[in-house]
């Protein structure tokens, strides 16, 4: 890997562009950055009183998915935030599912049995998936709170068992924050913890942590050489990075990827067609991205 | 395929006895079976004409891996293992073969193009899977790859929908191990155009038995028979769907 020497001054350091592909996946910032709970690796610092996003209304999200058609978007996702708190999360699904398959990011914390109850029914009413993912940081009550908050273990699983007993198998997703040699006692720990759980067919799927937002101070920041540069996407797969198959709308207008929406450069337009534009790739994140690859589908909740 | 030889001659004759006008194979020749070279046999002879799929392009480049798309280290784990066996029994011309195979075949029937392919007409690896491809997304294939039907395979599961405009789309499962529903059989698609294109999969019975049998003499791990004798997947699990998931036992 090329490692940049401090003395080169940002403005001539080459970053790549990355042109979008194709459109696959249509993220939507339904939850905006209202969260009924406030991690503590949460990467656009989401909390009961951020309101720099806020929830997005039925017509807006209904506005993209018109406009989602002739471009042939794939696959429909929803973040926050907590899209649970959004009022009109049922009805947005309900649309949704109208148009493709729908992937919603949760902490589960607010599922409630008549909540399930629906979720069902839409999932029964469409041809398309519905498909549900939970963030839990734990497998046990100490691990996940010291993380999530005082309670939120319980609550979240809580959660998963309604899912569960209305017919889903949710994926529960794990930002990892143990080291490698951890991960078998880890991933065996959540194993154990979801069975006993009710789960009996657990899905996990374990992400790398975002060194941005609320991370910086949970963890670290990035250091001054992690970063994108041109040399390094030589021979490099790019379809790997999310910016090149999807966008997301919020209700502040469409911007590159679900990470980067408290990036001013990250705004590309109003509507799905101005932001098919390409993106240069000048945030110390996207490092993570270039280095796990396909981590797409998958962030806050 | 997957390297089910007996399921391929099954399959052949009963799509000769019903007096099919051609028989096109959309790929992945390898895999999960016992003995690739046999099946690569059966269709050179028959002359069957075989579209491309990532198997054969790994196979055929010598590349390190299956280029399957999974994510999972479980999937990961069983994709090399049977890359590494399909590797090492597949004879170098067989090889040589798999490379020069086209990547999409198409046909003009009646007033309907008809294209071929493995995963997608956009990409070889790619997953259609009923409850996850949206029919606007299908209709916007037809209209890049200017097709009115399109056909692929690559996810073990078949489905078939007809789109707005008098165009559709089928996935036409596969002939290689069953389909996770707790059936022994596998199957085949049947498209017969007169005035509409029409797709029928006919289910085809195989000595499944006798093909577990051969997978353990050939040392093929456990996981695999067992889906072979019992009909449920028992790999590859994480890529699919939530709806298609549900159904299966695992
Ligand atoms: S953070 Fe990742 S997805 Fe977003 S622009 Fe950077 S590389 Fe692309
Ligand atoms: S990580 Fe998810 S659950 Fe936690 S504060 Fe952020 S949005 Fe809320």
């Amino acid at each position: 890997m090329e490692i940049i020497p401090a003395e080169i001054p940002e403005k001539e350091i080459a970053h790549p562009d990355i042109h979008l592909d194709g459109l696959d996946n249509l993220w939507f910032q339904v939850g905006g950055t209202l969260c009924n709970i406030a991690c503590g690796h949460c990467f656009i610092s989401c909390s009961p009183a951020n309101r720099s996003f806020g929830f997005m209304a039925l017509e807006q999200v209904e506005r993209y998915l018109k406009e989602s058609l002739e471009i042939g978007v794939k696959e429909y996702y929803f973040t926050g935030g907590e899209p649970f708190m959004n009022r009109q999360i049922l009805d947005i699904l309900q649309l949704t599912l109208g148009y493709g398959p729908a992937t919603v990011l949760t902490n589960g914390m607010l599922i409630k049995e008549k909540t399930a109850r629906r979720l069902q029914e839409l999932e029964a009413g469409s041809i398309y998936s519905l498909e549900i993912r939970v963030s839990l940081d734990g497998y046990s009550e100490e691990m996940n709170d010291a993380i999530r908050g005082k309670g939120v273990f319980q609550k979240t699983l809580r959660g998963v068992r309604l899912l569960y007993e209305y017919g889903f198998l949710p994926i529960i997703t794990v930002a990892k924050t143990w080291e490698d040699h951890e991960d078998e006692t880890v991933l065996n720990g959540f194993i154990n913890t979801l069975k006993v759980n009710g789960c009996a067919r657990p899905r996990l799927k374990i992400l790398p942590s975002l060194k941005i937002g609320r991370e910086i101070a949970r963890d670290r920041g990035y250091d001054r050489y992690e970063m994108v540069t041109e040399a390094m996407l030589e021979g490099y797969d790019c379809s790997q990075l999310i910016c090149s198959n999807s966008r997301i709308a919020t209700d502040r207008g469409v911007f590159v990827c679900p990470i980067l929406i408290e990036s001013e450069d990250a705004y590309l337009g109003e509507t799905l067609k101005e932001a098919t534009k390409s993106y240069r790739l000048k945030q110390q994140a996207c490092y993570t991205c270039y280095l796990y690859g396909a981590i797409c589908s998958n962030f806050t909740g | 395929m997957y390297s089910n030889y007996l399921a391929l001659q099954e399959t052949l004759k009963d799509a000769w006895r019903r007096g099919a006008d051609a028989i096109f194979c959309l790929g992945d020749l390898g895999a999960f079976g016992p003995h690739p070279d046999r099946a690569c046999e059966i269709l050179r002879k028959n002359e069957i004409a075989v579209v491309q799929g990532n198997y054969d392009n790994s196979i055929g480049n010598r590349l390190q891996d299956c280029q399957c798309g999974y994510t999972d280290p479980r999937d990961n784990y069983f994709a090399k293992l049977s890359y590494n066996y399909t590797y090492a029994n597949t004879a170098e011309d067989h090889k040589r073969w798999m490379k020069t195979l086209p990547g999409e075949i198409r046909l003009e029937m009646g007033k309907y193009r008809a294209l071929l392919c493995h995963g997608s007409p956009r990409k070889m690896n790619e997953f259609l899977w009923e409850s996850t491809t949206p029919t606007h997304f299908l209709e916007k294939l037809c209209r890049d790859y200017r097709a009115d039907i399109i056909c692929a395979t690559h996810t073990g599961l078949h489905w078939q929908r007809e789109l707005p405009g008098d165009k559709y789309f089928a996935n036409v499962g596969v002939i290689g191990r069953p389909e996770n529903n707790g059936q022994t059989s596998v199957g085949y698609m049947l498209l017969e155009v007169n005035d509409t294109p029409r797709f029928t999969y006919v289910p085809v019975e195989y000595d499944y038995q006798r093909l577990a049998g051969e997978m353990r003499e050939e040392k093929l791990p456990e996981e695999f028979v067992e889906t072979i004798l019992t009909g449920w997947w028992t790999t590859c699990l994480e890529v699919l769907p939530a709806k298609e998931r549900k159904r299966g036992r695992f």
